[in-house]
């Protein structure tokens, strides 16, 4: 039988963009050590909702930990003390009955708060139409295997390409540094025939952007492989860096 | 589409060339101080004038030290200059704190020794000050500090200097304790220059990282057993 736990909550509250915000203590009893955290806010917010309170707002959308709508600091880390997975796959198996967890937006400059724990991530959309893509030409599918890839490179590209978008790299960066983020696409499409058409323009436009959007710098502190969902390595932002110097100086 | 307009200029004022060089100034210092560390350990030779004939040689190069110590100065001042500006950028990336951080750990590598980077670095530059003022530009020959060496040659007496100076308690322990930060500094920074220049892999990364704490360590232990000697052999 699931155990029932109390847990107890302090949830940034902030009205909109420009209002200042604050820590709000609420109490959720009848938590379940099964429910998912955003399950628990979801609790939460029936009770808000019955006391005719404002509920909490907050990001999510397939709750499986693939489309990277969802992104809370939980304790302190971004997407909550469990390595590996999304908040939207945390579960309360991971706190003890009667803790108290604190809960804040992903803060940057560049991730301006739309209210309470919601974050406006649009800097990474424009991040990637920069050039976080290959331009091919549509119609008929191209046939399958006609540009052989090697086994080593199809899967190291295939862990980058992992990224889901998230923002957990830049929440948890104490430099609020957008690298990993950044190095995932560039390093993905790098290893890849298709990408290597583009990759001088790629890693100039797309480094160009990350820096006018307001990003910190990476001091290699790594802590974004440690938050990452995906565990995208920061081995990748190596790879950037070793782009952009061929890349500024080659057609 | 064709690729933004790049200078030299605008690539290295770019993220990815401020990294490039705090990386290249930053090798360039952990160089100098390895041989620097080095060279101190003449003073421990059998030979009592092993450490000034040391000492003399280097300084007989003439221009070729100048210009070392040129680009040294250079690598000092770079190496300052872009490592404060990254963290004043910082502070504008992320303008309200958190009221709750705390590190995921490992793979992360934001320890002590990452996280005390600009504490460290400022702390040395500090030191570096004091130290050119106590050493480099302290009393030579013109005031009597002046040795023979068996070629008969008159050269600065440098070796009367160091223990001089490092029989007073306050060089004698201060000298290790900013020695440690040093090392402290190597430790986050030899794995962070070469991440910086692209040259890790996620297969060689766990190695360097390994290899920077020994290094680091090997860097402030040579360097902080001269002083420590000195004052307890008086
Ligand atoms: C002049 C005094 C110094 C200051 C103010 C200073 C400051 C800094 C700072 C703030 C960083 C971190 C840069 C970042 O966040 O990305 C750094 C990195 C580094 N420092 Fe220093 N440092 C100094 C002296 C030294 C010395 C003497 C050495 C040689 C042992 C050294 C070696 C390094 C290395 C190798 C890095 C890593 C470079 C990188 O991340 O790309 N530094 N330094
Ligand atoms: S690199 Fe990882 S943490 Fe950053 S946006 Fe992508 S999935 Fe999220
Ligand atoms: S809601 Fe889609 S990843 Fe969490």
């Amino acid at each position: 039988m699931a155990k029932n736990m109390t847990i107890n909550l302090r949830i940034w509250r902030q009205k909109s963009p420009e209002s200042p915000g604050k820590l709000v203590d609420y109490t959720v009893s009848n938590a379940s050590e099964h429910m998912s955290f955003l399950e628990l806010l979801d609790v939460l917010n029936e009770q808000l909702i019955a006391s005719e309170d404002d509920p909490v707002e907050f990001d999510s959308d397939c709750r499986e930990g693939i489309c990277g709508s969802c992104g809370l600091m939980v304790a302190g880390i971004a997407h909550g003390p469990q390595q590996r997975t999304a908040v939207c796959q945390l579960h309360m198996r991971s706190f003890k009955d009667g803790d108290t967890i604190t809960v804040e937006p992903f803060r940057a400059r560049a991730f301006p708060i739309v209210r309470d724990l919601v974050v406006d991530r649009s800097a990474f959309d424009r991040i990637i139409t920069a050039h976080g893509y290959v331009s091919v030409k549509t119609g008929s599918a191209p046939d399958a295997n006609a540009i052989p890839i090697s086994k080593d490179a199809a899967e190291e590209a295939m862990d980058f390409a992992a990224c889901i978008g998230c923002g957990a790299c830049v929440a948890a960066c104490p430099n609020g540094s957008a690298s990993l983020f950044t190095a995932a696409k560039i390093a993905h499409l790098a290893l890849l025939p298709q990408g290597q058409v583009e990759a001088s323009r790629r890693v100039v436009a797309m480094v160009d952007q990350m820096e006018a959007e307001g990003f910190g710098d990476c001091s290699n502190y790594a802590e974004c492989e440690a938050v990452c969902p995906k565990g995208i390595s920061v081995s990748g932002i190596a790879s950037m860096r070793r782009a952009y110097m061929k890349g500024a100086f080659s057609k | 589409m064709s690729r933004p307009d790049v200078t030299l200029l605008s690539a290295l004022m770019s993220p990815v060339g401020r990294k490039v060089l705090t990386g290249v100034t930053g090798i360039g210092l952990v160089a100098f101080v390895i041989v620097h560390m080095i060279g101190n350990l003449s003073y421990l030779s059998p030979d009592p004038q092993a450490y000034n004939a040391y000492a003399h040689k280097l300084m007989s190069w003439g221009w070729l030290l100048y210009t070392m110590e040129i680009g040294l100065a250079l690598c000092f001042l770079l190496h300052a200059i872009v490592g404060v500006s990254i963290q004043v950028r910082r502070r504008k990336a992320r303008p309200v704190g958190y009221k709750a951080y705390k590190s995921a750990g490992s793979p992360s590598r934001s320890g002590y020794s990452a996280r005390s980077m600009i504490l460290t670095g400022i702390i040395l530059l500090g030191f570096l000050i004091l130290h050119l003022n106590s050493f480099k530009f302290g009393p030579g020959e013109a005031e009597g500090y002046t040795a023979i060496l068996q070629s008969g040659e008159e050269v600065r007496d440098l070796r009367r200097l160091m223990t001089e100076k490092f029989r007073e308690p306050l060089y004698a322990f201060g000298y290790p304790v900013v020695m440690v930060l040093l090392g402290m500094h190597m430790r986050h920074g030899v794995w962070s220059a070469l991440q910086s220049l692209g040259m890790m892999s996620r297969r060689l990364s766990p190695y360097v990282y390994a290899f920077a704490a020994v290094l680091g360590a090997l860097v402030a232990i040579g360097f902080l057993v001269v002083p420590l000697y000195i004052y307890f052999s008086a």
